[in-house]
């Protein structure tokens, strides 16, 4: 109940920063817990007003979600092989060295927004696989002669393995589309689910997951600080918020470097293997516009996380920041 | 603008609609990409219109100067028309006599189960009016077929494309028409080396410019009589539009 009424307060006190126009019959429209969609149409006259980048460009807020669903509509096809070709297949490392952070148990489970075509998903279920055999075999080890003790010990706790679980969630239908052509082709036939949502606007319950990344996704959304809200609310206590995204390089020569292949070569492999290059320009110019370290380290903790924290991999190119939910 | 219709509804960067712009260093890395992509997949229409732009600019320049030497081929350059279904009139053109240019045209399209607007648009010339030339080009390849009695197989493509390499002169072509036949087998290759090729060859060279002319208007001439005019022989072999695929 707590929860809820410190959820309501601080969307309040949001309430009253924000929406200067609106009336007093906006904050009747909100009842507390479950968030329904007619909460953020509330926003929605202000919205029109205020502009936000896309890329380089300028655009109304309302026109954002749209291009960008556009654009992930265009890559969803070669969006894999891109990855490949545009980092020369670190990404792969990337994301292994999330779920290292991580660090997941078994019984977990994992909400993967922006998750598209898979990726974070696979490996996490891999990763609590692989621990879940390292357990047994443990297990199995230590239990060669067992001793009468030991054996009535063990006898009620050998009942249905941890299942851990991961859900997919990312608003585009065509990345779901190419990730669950990816599910099937690798044969994972349970722990997986896919939905369709908004990470401004999750279509979840309060304190559901013990872990939500989100990766590669969060510079694309309209409102980060929403979209951070809503993962503060879909985590359970003790919950840990992971996001994985492009991030200011620090050393200027590798800086140059970086901008000068992010720019020159980038939307050349994009033209060339997806045969989009303006996508691929919108991809280069996004990370741009995204703030660095420390101020999206500063945006995480006034979302309300705790013990922030952020790795910088390959020199600041990319960076993981880390919260808690307490 | 090179429309003869009003279309442009959006707002753009660059000089045309579709136009990006990109320095001599991503024009290199896009025409050895493109170039890979093309030979990896040869239906891959996209890549091969970018290596043509990439490569193109000087024989579009030549191809301009010609253009505007030929009375017909300057209104062209002035009037821009485009060839589309929305700008052809089809009743018409299939109701014309056997024989007529846009007869066969249309029983090219037909034939071949094609259509005019499968082109790609123009994206990496840096120059609105090359860029335009270059559509053109694109644009006339169709006509080209019907006009060279060619069909959109690989044999027939390579001849076009050899008559098209004489004739403008474009780097893509060349390496169409030198990587082309190296798809074909080996009765086919005889036909080509034998035959077809030279007859391409000849009437690429002798030709009179095929961009420089107002098609549009030329439906009811007859194929012989546009041929004379051109200074185009009559394919030596009749090739069937058969066994062959076009995306």
């Amino acid at each position: 109940m707590a929860a809820s009424v410190r959820l309501l307060v601080r969307r309040l006190v949001r309430l009253s920063h924000k929406s200067v126009t609106s009336s007093a019959a906006t904050v009747s429209c909100r009842p507390g817990c479950c968030l329904g969609p007619s909460s953020s149409r509330c926003f929605s006259d202000a919205a029109e007003d205020r502009s936000t980048h896309f890329g380089f460009e300028t655009v109304p807020e309302a026109e954002k979600a749209k291009r960008v669903y556009k654009v992930f509509e265009n890559v969803a096809q070669k969006y894999d092989v891109m990855n490949d070709a545009m980092s020369l297949g670190v990404h792969r490392l990337w994301k292994d060295m999330l779920l290292h952070v991580m660090h997941p148990q078994p019984g977990a489970r994992l909400l993967d927004v922006a998750g598209g075509t898979g990726d974070i998903s696979f490996r996490f279920l891999d990763y609590v696989s692989y621990q879940q055999e390292r357990r047994k075999r443990r297990a199995a080890g230590s239990s060669q002669t067992p001793s009468w003790q030991d054996i009535s010990d063990k006898y009620p706790t050998d009942d249905r393995p941890q299942e851990s679980r991961a859900v997919v969630c990312d608003i585009n239908k065509e990345m779901l589309k190419m990730g669950k052509q990816r599910a099937d082709s690798m044969g994972i036939t349970s722990g997986l689910s896919w939905v369709v949502g908004d990470a401004e606007e999750l279509p979840f319950d309060d304190d559901q997951f013990d872990i939500y990344t989100i990766a590669f996704g969060i510079r694309n959304v309209t409102h980060i600080d929403q979209t951070l809200q809503e993962a503060l609310r879909v985590l359970k206590p003790g919950g840990r918020f992971m996001c994985l995204e492009f991030s200011k390089v620090t050393n200027p020569v590798l800086a140059k470097l970086y901008d000068a292949y992010s720019f020159q070569v980038i939307p050349v492999l994009g033209e060339v293997i997806a045969g989009d290059w303006k996508s691929y320009q919108y991809l280069v110019e996004s990370i741009r516009k995204f703030p660095d370290q420390e101020e999206f380290k500063g945006m995480i903790e006034d979302a309300g996380f705790f013990c922030v924290r952020y790795f910088n991999f390959t020199g600041g190119v990319v960076a993981l920041h880390s919260g808690f939910k307490l | 603008m090179f429309t003869s219709g009003a279309e442009l509804t959006y707002s753009y960067d660059g000089l045309y609609p579709g136009h990006i712009q990109t320095n001599t260093f991503q024009k290199a890395l896009l025409a050895i990409g493109s170039g890979v992509a093309a030979l990896q997949d040869p239906y891959r229409h996209d890549m091969v219109a970018v290596l043509g732009e990439t490569t193109g600019h000087l024989a579009l320049i030549s191809l301009r100067e010609r253009m505007k030497n030929d009375p017909e081929g300057y209104t062209i350059l002035t009037e821009r028309p485009r060839i589309r279904l929305s700008t052809l009139d089809l009743e018409k053109m299939a109701s014309l006599p056997d024989g007529s240019f846009g007869r066969e045209y249309l029983r090219f399209l037909e034939d071949n189960k094609v259509t005019p607007d499968s082109r790609v648009e123009v994206k990496f010339v840096d120059n609105e009016e090359l860029a335009y030339i270059m559509l053109r080009y694109r644009e006339v390849h169709d006509l080209l077929h019907t006009l060279l009695g060619m069909p959109t197989n690989m044999l027939g493509e390579v001849a076009v494309k050899w008559f098209e390499a004489a004739q403008t002169g474009l780097p893509m072509c060349a390496l169409g028409a030198v990587l082309g036949p190296l798809r074909l087998n080996a009765s086919r290759l005889q036909s080509l080396f034998t035959s077809l090729g030279p007859w391409a060859l000849q009437n690429g060279r002798r030709a009179r410019c095929v961009l420089s002319i107002f098609y549009e208007r030329r439906w009811e001439q007859s194929l012989e009589d546009l041929r004379r005019e051109l200074n185009i022989e009559p394919p030596p072999l009749t090739l069937s539009a058969s066994n062959k695929r076009r995306t």
